[in-house]
């Protein structure tokens, strides 16, 4: 396959390959100690994981991306309505691979692999997302859309912050 | 435009690009038959219509349930249109989050460009 096609190396495949499981593949032009980065830190995680389209406004993200350590989310418009996404993560090798638990979901929580390789400068990823249930993954597929919100107000500030610095 | 390049998305097209097989779902949809009942409506061997059910059963269009001697199809469990929606879905948010991302590695290249410069000086 031809690489140097921008819009077609930086597609999204997403891959349904059993009934409890989704793979989902991105190349990013940059080495995987950067991606990883990306992941691992607070700061820069949370650019990212939560664009202004899944009109979502994240609260907090305390992060300890390590073999053992945990991470929580929260998400909500005001303090009184939130919700959050927590888990641990099972392994990390940085730059190369970060599998952890999804555990707001109670038994019915998946567990997310994220491998990356690097190869000329770009990254390759691959995510795998395993549920416990056929029903646990139909259930995934409409929380993303479930948990929209209407408020734009504290992603638009960060990203004002970002712009301006 | 819906990314589905899995075995089973396969087995589904594969399943629908016949015409007879089609037309068993149109029939089953409007209500549950048996294999010879099938066979009988579009003419053709017991043999033949379950080889047609059985694609359609392996793709999960059809599911077949044996009371006695009869061989009930129904529609089912898979639908293709849900099915669709869903990866589309799942697929919407992270390529909102992945383009998002490359946004963030451009700038920590930068960064990276910009500190290697300093360091030659």
């Amino acid at each position: 396959m031809v690489a140097n096609n921008a819009s077609e190396s930086r597609r999204t495949t997403v891959e349904k390959t059993s009934d409890r499981e989704v793979v989902v593949t991105r190349t990013f032009d940059a080495p995987a100690r950067l991606v990883f980065q990306a992941w691992s830190n607070p700061d820069l995680f949370r650019k990212w994981w939560v664009p202004r389209s899944m009109g979502m406004t994240l609260r907090s993200c305390e992060m300890d991306v390590r073999t053992g350590g945990s991470y929580r989310l929260v998400f909500g418009e005001d303090a009184a309505n939130t919700f959050a996404f927590f888990g641990t993560y099972l392994e990390v090798v940085p730059g190369q691979r970060i599998v952890w638990t999804n555990e707001e979901g109670g038994d019915a929580g998946s567990i997310t692999t994220v491998t990356m390789e690097e190869r000329d400068g770009k990254t390759l990823l691959v995510m795998r997302e395993v549920y416990p249930t056929r029903e646990a993954l139909d259930e995934a597929g409409t929380g993303a859309q479930d948990a929209t919100h209407e408020t734009f107000a504290q992603l638009d500030a960060l990203l004002a912050e970002l712009a301006a610095g | 435009m819906v990314q589905h390049n899995s075995a089973h998305f396969s087995a589904t097209f594969a399943a629908l690009a016949d015409a007879t097989r089609r037309g068993v779902l149109e029939r089953l949809a409007r209500g549950d038959a048996s294999i010879t009942d099938l066979a009988d409506t579009f003419d053709m061997t017991l043999t033949g219509m379950k080889k047609h059910v059985g694609v359609l059963e392996q793709a999960g269009l059809v599911s077949t349930e044996k009371v006695g001697r009869v061989r009930t199809c129904r529609i089912g469990p898979c639908r293709l249109e849900e099915e669709m929606a869903w990866i589309a879905r799942y697929r919407q948010v992270w390529d909102a989050r992945f383009a998002a991302l490359d946004d963030v590695l451009e700038d920590l290249k930068r960064q990276e460009q910009a500190r290697g410069r300093k360091q030659r000086k």
